[in-house]
């Protein structure tokens, strides 16, 4: 079959848009200059002849912009160099091609008839004037990764290449049985390691136990469905196994339903119940709709509308594959949302990420990307993902410490849209019954993250899987869920979960307990290329897939709409109550389960934990006098401001869309010139419409050095503030939580996994308690426990860390507020105490100093000042608000200067008591919002705030335009803004 | 009718004669602005219809008759992947091409967002320099190009008007600008030659112009965010009928989606209804006062 390849590059005079970002990124990243040149090709595998090979070069060209050669472009010389390098990477065999498959389609388009075969794409990028070193070092640590890629590297002269990367083999693999009858414990943990099965010797022999019963060993496919199902990531079994828990002084206590439902699940059920005594919702109207048992929670928001929220993480696929795994993270959340009870509508998505310092330079154990090129592929991977699929982003956030340097966290999130009712069915249940066909809709099946699920419940080292990686294609999804939407509103589905962790044999295992069972034949199954064993294609991560329940009279109406909308939809079996999972491959028997035993066949030990404070050596007080001089007080402001964690993001972050749907009312970013950063983000849900849905979030992962109780609490109140501010109900809210650990199960690997499971127990129990106190459901959740990496031989483990983002609803958004202030004149004042709460805070780790004393959250009176400042703020009082997190008063004062441009006349002495300034000025403590009204409504605000630690603190808009902070008379910081502007930017202007 | 409409204080548009104003909002393969292109135009009044661009490919003869507006929206359409609209172009040229010939030949009007601007320039029917009635699609003779300052960005730009053109979409806004959010990566616009460009101009073919702070049209990032020449924004055909630009007056449609709404309230200057429907009002007018 002949293979015909096409160039394309820009034209003479015209700038080559990817050359000249690869040519700035070599320069500052790897001080290389080059002259780059680059051509995309594609290679047409597709048994065209040479005329129509040249009809499609020309429909692909752009004759304004482009020009293009059927086989090789010249290549000349540039002028001046002698040596020119050509890197051409293309990907390697089986992995995603999203441009490949548009251009088949264009193909079919410009020739007017179907073709078959493949299309593969691949970048050249020329390198002139720089030695082989150079061009090999460009290929290795910015430009191929060979994870996913191939590459050949040419100096001079190229020859032609029309060798394609077809993927598979020719013969399907048959299914085959693994021995564990009679096998030894060290056996079955070799079968479970080398199977990358991640199944403990406990959970193998229950394994062996449950079949020597059957009289019979399992298939391959059954052991590695099981593992799917059992692991950490689909089972959660930390949160779910008993924990014996001893704390300082030796006292035991056992937490027998596990984490999960005594903390999580508990806070949940004690606040729906608080609520329903309050008779805070109308009886037929609960405000949590659909709670732990779905792919995300669902609330109640208006007559017409329920809201539904979800935040992953994708942290392994990410460190080896930054673009690819990051977009993955967004496009598998959204599919999260999209298969809630009947299906909902994608509406904004966030996103937050944990990284290595992008200044990183020590060396780095082999298999870890640099934390920057980490950096860079995560952003551009989230930002295709999300504004290919049409969705703005509400909330973004990125921390560094160099922990994060083995393993990033990458969360993504999505909140979606639920119909209350859609085609006469009430929007958030399942209607799945006996009968129902088993239906695959989107993409087709691969190798691609094959162990996903159980590779992300190991911890990460050399001998990590490469089809562990799976890559997203946007376009793709955003066809399927157009037509998703469709068939729902149409009453074509009955029920649907996404094909995410684990594959068909979780989706279909997970749907299968609905009826009490399904039978499915793999040989229906629609593959990319041939050459799948069976197990292969049950627990396969391919990408863009749902699986749908679908009645048999709805099929024909189903199949017809997915053929105009160009989506793939094949019945694979049906639903039964047989009480079994059953899956042949044609003729072949597969795999038989009984579906008690698969999910509720699980061991679940106790595990032990034990906490005991953490020893720090304090800075020596002298030292610490020193730093925090109030002389420095300046100098200390402009440091943070462009410290990593605080400096603006806002130009990278400008490459998300956060505008598309037209529903935006409080954004991203805020201010005269929009590059502060907001406390929340508003928008609408529907146009036409004056509800929104408020969001923000609270995370702080460096106060689970001195304790993750008080970290749990700080962040809970910190998104609780932040939607407060933006001008949430206070009795709406919901939040989620995301728990990213290092692994907390004592092994020879982790002496220390009883402290760290205990850090887990205390933060649990710091988030329930926070959240009752609040009144704040958590709705969904996400757990991910092995974030360690074993590296040359170097363990490094990330710093427990809870993401809590909280899901707030306004009635109407044009009473919204953000922090900018608005007029000379206005009154700025705060609630809430400020005491001496600097440890691990963002001053003092800037300043390299070990402090003590992490910030402690009064929860009830915290509570009550909530409910004061929303009656104030929704009494049309305050005119903007803002609440103090990470960086203290100082930064928020920054944030609030620059957005307002108007300067801000502070004065210290009211709230800083004993304290000197720069401790008033950086202390983290929690509770605190800073608000300015009008000065004709200060009494007013008076009457109601006064009994919440209300302090005046200045006004808005001193003559000179600066902000201007005095304490005991003497003035301690007096900057102007566009200073303060300059060094928020200065550290996103290098990125 | 009352007096208080701000859509017939505004944009002049009486809503029961809109009612007979039919708009086609072409959906689906990765585009994603049809809700808020559908809200804007239902909210002056115009009866908007969205369909999936499968079902108007499919459709007769006449698929596009009856229709006045065709709205060809934002959106990613078959990803960008090869270049933005290139696919999407490829696909309307093979298969709706005459039909969409004849509509413009008919007098039809059409507005193309950002992708919706991108496929129409990639299908020729901007500029159309030259093109007469029963040529079918002219030759593509612009494009539109990755913005000098790489990459995608979302920001809101300020526009100016040229009165001279004949759009019909920007009539009456020469000498007021009008803020909307720019969201896209390519978006320079190029042309084949200079004649192009020199009839471009002398035709008044690009109706609305990046302004800096002055109100000047500008090159200048951020305020022209992809460093077209002159400042372009947007494009029009010598009828004026067919208009493409690249930032999004649908996404301004409610007072609040703009940055400083707060501070506008505040100052007692809030609009009453998103001044990005500017854009669409004139469309929509002209539509009228041809009936």
């Amino acid at each position: 079959m002949p293979v015909h390849r096409l160039e394309i590059e820009a034209r003479p005079g015209l700038s080559d848009a990817l050359a000249e970002s690869t040519a700035r990124r070599l320069r500052s990243e790897l001080a290389i200059t080059a002259a780059v040149r680059t051509r995309r090709v594609y290679l047409l595998d597709l048994d065209l002849d040479d005329e129509g090979a040249a009809a499609v070069l020309e429909r692909l060209v752009d004759p304004v912009a482009e020009v293009g050669a059927l086989g090789m472009l010249g290549d000349p010389p540039g002028p001046g160099e002698e040596s020119s390098w050509f890197l051409t990477i293309g990907l390697r065999p089986g992995v995603t091609d999203s441009v490949g498959r548009s251009v088949r389609r264009a193909v079919q388009d410009i020739l007017g008839r179907d073709v078959v075969g493949e299309v593969y794409t691949a970048t050249v990028y020329r390198l002139g004037g720089i030695p082989r070193e150079d061009a090999e070092r460009a290929a290795r640590e910015l430009l191929y990764n060979p994870l996913i890629e191939r590459l050949t590297i040419e100096e001079g002269q190229r020859a032609l290449d029309l060798s394609v990367p077809r993927a598979g083999a020719p013969r399907t693999p048959e299914v085959a049985t693994v021995g564990l009858a009679g096998a030894s414990d060290a056996e079955l943990e070799r079968i479970s390691r080398e199977g990358m099965l991640a199944l403990s010797v406990a959970e193998m022999r229950a394994i062996e136990a449950h079949f020597a019963e059957l009289g019979r060993d399992p298939s391959d496919a059954e052991l590695e469905c099981i593992a799917q199902t059992w692991s950490e990531h689909c089972k959660h079994k930390i949160f779910a196994s008993p924990i014996d828990y001893t704390d300082p002084s030796g006292e035991r206590r056992l937490i027998e339903e596990g984490l999960f439902r005594a903390t999580i699940r508990g806070a949940t059920e004690a606040i729906a119940a608080k609520r329903l005594e309050d008779q805070l919702d109308p009886a037929d109207a609960p405000f949590l709709v659909s709670v732990f048992h779905d792919n995300a929670g669902v609330i109640r928001f208006t007559e017409a509308d329920h809201l539904v929220y979800k935040v992953e993480t994708h942290n392994s696929p990410s460190a080896l594959d930054p673009y690819g795994g990051a977009m993955t993270g967004i496009v598998g959340v959204n599919r999260d949302t999209l298969a809630t009870g009947l299906g909902a509508d994608n509406l904004t998505n966030v996103w937050g990420y944990c990284f290595g310092p992008p200044d990183y330079d020590e060396a780095l154990p082999p298999g870890l990307m640099h934390p920057r090129r980490i950096r860079d592929g995560v952003h551009h991977g989230v930002i295709d993902g999300g504004n290919q699929s049409g969705l703005p982003y509400s909330r973004g956030f990125e921390l560094f410490d160099r922990r994060y340097v083995g393993k990033p966290l990458v969360y993504c999130g999505t909140v979606g849209v639920m119909p209350v009712t859609s085609a006469g069915r009430p929007g958030e249940v399942k209607v799945i019954e006996p009968g129902d066909l088993v239906v695959m809709v989107g993409g087709r099946i691969g190798k691609d993250g094959i162990h996903g699920a159980t590779f992300s419940s190991v911890e990460l080292d050399e001998d990590s899987p490469v089809q562990a990686v799976q890559i997203g294609d946007p376009i793709t999804q955003k066809m399927m869920a157009d037509f998703l939407a469709e068939a729902r509103e149409a009453g074509l589905c009955s029920g649907l979960t996404d094909n995410g962790a684990g594959g068909l044999s979780s989706s279909v295992g997970e749907m299968a307990l609905a009826t009490g069972g399904a039978e499915i034949d793999l040989a229906l199954a629609p593959l990319k290329y041939p050459g799948l064993a069976p197990w292969e294609i049950l627990i396969s991560e391919a990408q863009e897939r749902m699986t749908l329940a679908v009645r048999p009279a709805e099929l024909d109406a189903l199949m017809t709409l997915a053929d105009r909308r160009e989506v793939e939809v094949t019945v694979l079996g049906s639903f039964t109550e047989s009480g079994r999972l059953v899956v042949r491959h044609g003729e072949a028997m597969v795999c038989d389960l009984d579906l008690d035993f698969l999910h509720d066949g699980v061991p679940l030990p106790t595990l032990s934990a034990r906490w005991s404070p953490p020893e720090r050596a304090l800075t020596e007080e002298s030292v610490v006098a020193a730093r925090l001089a109030d002389g420095r007080a300046a100098e200390l402001l402009l440091d943070l401001l462009s410290a990593p964690n605080v400096a603006s993001g806002e130009a990278i972050a400008r490459a998300y869309d956060h505008e598309v749907k037209g529903l935006s009312v409080i954004k991203p970013w805020v201010g005269v010139r929009q590059d502060v950063p907001s406390t929340a983000t508003v928008m609408r849900v529907r146009h036409g419409r004056s509800e929104g849905i408020v969001l923000g979030e609270g995370i702080h992962p460096y106060y689970s050095d001195i304790d993750t109780e008080a970290m749990a609490m700080a962040a809970v109140d910190e998104g609780v503030r932040r939607v407060l501010c933006g001008g949430a109900r206070i009795d709406r809210l919901a939040a989620l939580d995301n728990f990213c650990w290092p692994d907390p199960i004592l092994s020879a690997k982790t002496p220390d996994g009883e402290h760290k499971l205990a850090q887990l127990v205390r933060c649990c129990e710091g988030l329930r308690a926070a959240c009752e106190a609040y009144g704040v459901p958590l709705v969904s959740g996400k757990d991910s426990m092995k974030n360690d990496a074993t590296l040359g031989g170097v363990k490094i483990s990330i710093p427990p860390t809870l993401l809590v983002s909280v899901l707030g609803q306004i009635e109407d958004v044009r009473r919204a507020l953000d922090l900018t202030p608005l007029a000379a004149g206005d009154r700025i004042g705060v609630v809430g105490e400020t005491a001496d709460e600097l440890g691990e805070s963002e001053l003092a780790r800037g300043q390299g100093l070990v402090l003590d004393g992490v910030p402690r959250t009064a929860l009830e009176r915290c509570a009550l000042r909530y409910q004061a400042f929303a009656r104030v703020r929704d009494a049309g009082k305050l005119r903007s608000a803002h609440a103090l997190g990470r960086g203290g008063l100082a930064l928020a004062l920054a944030h609030m200067t620059v957005a307002g441009g108007l300067g801000l006349e502070v004065d210290l002495d009211g709230i800083a008591g004993e304290l000197s300034a720069v401790r008033t000025l950086f202390s983290e403590s929690t509770g605190r919002i800073i608000f300015t009204c009008r000065e004709e409504d200060a009494d007013t605000v008076e009457a109601e705030l006064g009994e919440h630690a209300l302090q005046w603190l200045g006004v808005v808009g001193p003559p000179s335009g600066w902000l201007h902070v005095r304490h005991r008379l003497e003035t301690v910081l007096g900057v102007g803004g566009q200073v303060l502007r300059r060094r928020l930017q200065r550290q996103g202007a290098q990125r | 009718m009352s007096i208080q409409d701000p859509i017939q204080e505004l944009f002049a548009i009486d809503r029961r004669q809109a009612r007979e104003v039919r708009v086609l909002v072409m959906t689906g393969y990765g585009l994603n602005c049809e809700a808020e292109t559908l809200a804007a135009f239902e909210r002056l009044g115009a009866a908007a219809e969205a369909r999936h661009v499968a079902d108007v490919l499919e459709g007769g003869d006449d698929v596009l008759s009856g229709y006045q507006i065709l709205a060809f929206i934002g959106g990613f359409s078959f990803g960008d992947h090869i270049a933005s609209g290139r696919v999407y172009a490829n696909r309307v040229r093979s298969r709706l091409g005459d039909r969409l010939g004849r509509y413009i030949d008919d007098g039809g009007l059409a507005l193309g967002i950002c992708n919706g601007f991108q496929t129409l320039v990639k299908l020729g029917v901007l500029p159309a320099l030259g093109r007469t009635v029963g040529d079918g699609l002219a030759p593509q003779s612009a494009s539109l190009v990755a913005n000098e300052r790489l990459g995608y960005r979302d920001a809101w730009v300020r526009l100016g008007f040229d009165d001279a053109s004949p759009c019909v979409f920007t009539r009456g806004l020469g000498g007021q600008t009008l803020d909307l959010p720019s969201r896209h990566g390519e978006g320079k616009l190029v042309f084949a030659d200079e004649e192009t460009l020199e009839a471009v101009e002398a035709a008044h073919l690009i109706p609305a112009r990046y302004v800096d702070d002055a109100g000047e049209p500008t090159e200048e990032w951020p305020a022209n965010p992809n460093g077209s020449a002159g400042g372009a924004a947007g494009l029009c055909d010598p009828s004026g009928r067919i208009f493409g630009l690249m930032p999004h007056p649908e996404a301004y449609l409610d007072p609040e989606n703009h940055p400083h709404w707060r501070a506008q309230e505040a100052a007692g200057e809030l609009p009453p209804v998103g001044l990005g429907l500017h854009i669409l009002a004139g469309g929509v007018r002209a539509v009228i006062d041809g009936l």
